[in-house]
């Protein structure tokens, strides 16, 4: 009698091909064979709509990927059994590997993804040097803040501090754009995506209930509204800087601003969301199970957070201690922490946001194409 | 253990999705319940996990479903199926009570979907769970807990102790040990035997060991051998089983969907020998998968080998396990094990029979070769276009048929009468209603409507 054959499914990698991408390239071959899962997120139907996947589609189905985790706990094939599904640990790795790969340094971004610590370090670093620079130049002609640190230093440290970490991102996007096949965006693709954004569809589920994240197979809101209120806080906090900065330059109405300014409102408000946001995040991911996710970045991503936390709750406690003794130290703090968010933009989990846009303009344009 | 000191109405053996109505249901109707599921919480869920929609009735158009399909509809489906063996009463209530069931299921977690992409046939009469079978026991899981109801898992129950009309107790191993409780009312709903390959090949035929198993290896029917040993009342062939063709490479259990293989209508199907041995093109895949487990189960080492041309590649459905691949039918032949001189002339004889036409892949166009035995009488393209593709086929068991009887309200029958405290919902009845072949999502349907029958009738006998 023949015995029955069982196929080895590991995966088999050729040199110079990524283990991430032919792992994630084995799983979607049986996803694609079962379908059950095509109405929870927007990965599936542009799964399906293909029978084979080039690592280019593969890697913007990664980044179109939200970490629901509801094709996880829904999925029928998961380990134990042979097949041993793990969607959402798949295609965080490929992810990863895309964000990596297309930072510039790539040692600097594989640094820090994976580690918490240095980004505490870069921080800290930052902050001391803050410091020294306040003690060293302050007692200026300035008012507030600019008595501790003069008006221009804080632009010749900040501006380069903005603007090349976006340069970075531009040109790792760039890459990432042509390696997904992406085409000229039209507005059409963009609205469509930005309503995906704003609303965190892709974290709703089909069905509207929310995701698994913390609680197993439970569906939940709570990392969708925790994540919406870190997003629409920075955003916030960011919108705080631009009305700043166009008060100071356009309309010569430089800092201190009262309380019922538009900075300070927008600034209050932004920071106190994105407090709130960041600790709910963080509590979430110490609930969420690792192993659904690329677990050697789990303190690179948690860092980030606190980061972001640092960010917020710096900012907040200037609002209240303005005129306190501690200034100079509070102000060095918070500058040290922003300074240290825009310097690792590029190689840390911040850059999710810049992929998943352009996933999810990219999906747009596949959707169009059919 | 602290089930151990609690006194429950009601015990659920099994954990799939009959278990879970019923258990539900109980607690619902005001009972103490408990679910002995067999297998660990991995692999909770019994065949439900591999489900994916529900055949439900409705006089309009209902939220996913399209059109209207009445009960008189739905009941003619299944004596064509079934070829008249079947319980009218039975089906008719297991009919009736999909509409309400819809609601029902809905108001504990589960969510519906129009029909899978690939599956535009069924949108009338079934709808999908979002996320298939396993999201739906997870969602029956959470809203049992919330009701109270408490769950073992790898809790094997091994015998029901009955004494004259009654159920006096459940026994089975947990943990290793073994245990015993006493509740009022007890619902068993752990599946046929399906996984138990002896018992297969004892019904069956030594065949039966070459059988893969499509879903879980828990269903041993331990509980149902169990009964029927003690005298109750048996429905359904016992030798039969409802099995398909699927893909050879498939795992001994559980393989589930993903192992379907679309291609057949578009192929030669070719035994150990080389040698066709059936009317690949006779219909719709759909339609015909059934009877290719059996045609397959009746080759030598029950295998079957299917070979397309590139021409056909893209016509069906994705298969989980990429196809052999070869530019000529004598390398595919020897990867796949054939006399490669026989494939040839297989293939040979088999060409030169097309006769050419109009080809229509999504509908039977007559295409058919002339002069042949057995004659392909739809799709008949030559295989002259490589690359070559080749699958292997094999018979895949879904369920068996042999059951417990039960009445209207789900009661277990002895040869005595009803049991007074035992009833009985899922695929370990199923045989009462159906008899032969089977319907897409029916057995959920059964599951489901007698699975609520079951926990509600338990639940009031335990608390009156």
């Amino acid at each position: 009698m023949q015995p029955i054959e069982v196929v080895n499914l590991q995966t088999h990698v050729e040199p110079g091909r990524s283990q991430a991408v032919e792992e994630a390239r084995r799983q979607f071959q049986i996803c694609n064979a079962c379908r059950y899962c095509e109405s929870y997120c927007s990965v599936f139907p542009a799964l399906h709509r293909q029978r084979e996947l080039e690592d280019g589609e593969l890697q913007q189905l990664a980044n179109l990927c939200h970490n629901c985790r509801a094709c996880h706990y829904a999925c029928q094939y998961t380990a134990p059994h042979e097949f041993a599904l793990n969607v959402p640990a798949a295609l965080a790795e490929v992810r990863q590997q895309v964000w990596q790969e297309n930072a510039s340094p790539k040692w600097l971004a594989r640094l820090f993804h994976r580690s918490g610590a240095a980004i505490a370090a870069v921080t800290s670093l930052a902050f001391a040097l803050l410091l020294w620079l306040a003690q060293g130049l302050s007692g200026g002609d300035g008012v507030g803040f600019y008595a501790v640190v003069p008006h221009n230093i804080m632009v010749a440290l900040f501006l380069p501090a903005f603007i090349l970490p976006l340069i970075s991102v531009a040109v790792g996007l760039r890459r990432y754009w042509r390696s997904i096949g992406g085409t000229r965006i039209t507005l059409r693709h963009l609205h469509a995506a930005m309503g995906a954004v704003s609303t965190m569809k892709n974290l709703a589920a089909g069905h509207g209930d929310g995701c698994n994240f913390e609680d197993e197979d439970r569906f939940s809101h709570k990392r969708r509204l925790y994540h919406q209120a870190t997003m629409y806080g920075f955003l916030l906090c960011f919108a705080a800087t631009s009305a700043g900065t166009i008060l100071h330059y356009a309309l010569n109405l430089p800092a201190p601003y009262n309380l019922f300014s538009v900075p300070k409102l927008l600034g209050l408000s932004g920071g106190i969301l994105l407090c709130i946001g960041t600790l709910g995040l963080a509590y979430l991911k110490t609930k969420a199970d690792p192993n659904l996710s690329a677990q050697r970045v789990w303190g690179g991503e948690m860092g980030f957070i606190l980061l972001l936390f640092s960010v917020s709750s710096t900012g907040l406690l200037l609002y209240a201690f303005a005129n306190g003794d501690w200034l100079p130290e509070l102000l060095a703090l918070h500058l040290g922490t922003v300074l240290a968010f825009f310097v690792l933009i590029p190689f840390s989990k911040m850059v999710h946001g810049f992929y998943r846009l352009a996933a999810l303009i990219r999906d747009e344009q596949m959707k169009a194409d059919g | 253990m602290s089930v151990m000191n609690k006194h429950y109405d009601v015990v659920v053996v099994g954990g799939g999705n009959a278990a879970l109505c019923a258990a539900i249901s109980a607690a619902e109707h005001g009972a103490q319940v408990l679910i002995l599921e067999g297998a660990p919480k991995t692999y909770r869920g019994g065949n439900s996990r591999h489900t994916r929609n529900f055949r439900c009735m409705h006089n309009s158009p209902m939220e996913v479903l399209t059109g209207r399909y009445d009960e008189e509809e739905y009941f003619q489906d299944l004596l064509k199926v079934t070829k008249g063996k079947t319980d009218e009463t039975l089906a008719r209530l297991a009919i009736r009570g999909t509409e309400a069931s819809y609601r029902w299921m809905q108001k504990h977690g589960v969510h519906f979907q129009p029909s899978l992409s690939g599956t535009l046939s069924l949108s009338r009469t079934n709808a999908f769970f979002m996320g298939g079978g396993k999201s739906l026991v997870n969602a029956y899981y959470r809203a049992a807990e919330d009701l109270g109801v408490d769950v073992l898992y790898e809790a094997e129950v091994t015998h029901l102790e009955r004494q004259d009309n009654v159920i006096v107790s459940v026994e089975f191993t947990y943990n290793r040990y073994r245990e015993r409780l006493t509740p009022k009312a007890v619902v068993v709903a752990s599946g046929g035997f399906q996984a138990d390959l002896d018992w297969l090949a004892r019904a069956w035929g030594p065949a039966a060991q070459n059988f893969l198993i499509r879903g879980t290896p828990y269903n041993r029917g331990v509980v149902l051998r169990d009964l029927l040993d003690q005298g109750t009342e048996q429905v359904g062939d016992p030798t039969q089983c409802h099995a398909v063709a699927i893909d050879g490479r498939a795992p001994k259990f559980d393989g589930g969907i993903v192992t379907r293989l679309d291609c057949v209508p578009f192929s030669i199907v070719v035994n150990e020998n080389a040698e066709r041995f059936y009317d690949e093109g006779e219909d719709v895949w759909p339609k015909r998968y059934a009877i290719w487990g059996r045609l397959v189960a009746a080759q030598p080492n029950q295998v079957g080998h299917v070979i397309i041309d590139s021409k056909s590649i893209n016509l069906f459905m994705p298969s989980v396990f990429p196809p052999i691949t070869a530019e000529s039918i004598e390398e595919l032949a020897s990867k796949m094990d054939l006399d490669p001189a026989a494939l040839r002339a297989t293939v040979d004889e088999f060409n030169s029979a097309c006769v050419g036409g109009d080809f229509h892949p999504t509908e039977l166009d007559g295409l058919s070769t002339e002069g042949l035995t057995p004659a392909k009488t739809n799709w008949a393209r030559p295989l002259d276009s490589p690359p070559y593709y080749g699958y292997s086929l094999r018979t895949g068991v879904t369920f068996t048929y042999l059951g417990l009887k039960v009445d209207g309200n789900a009661k277990v029958q002895s040869t005595q009468g009803p049991l007074d405290n035992l009833w009985a919902a899922g695929e370990i009845m199923a045989g009462s209603i159906l008899g032969e072949g089977y319907l897409a999502g029916f057995g959920m349907t059964i599951g489901t409507v007698f699975g609520r029958i079951a926990g509600e009738e338990a639940a009031g006998y335990a608390t009156h």
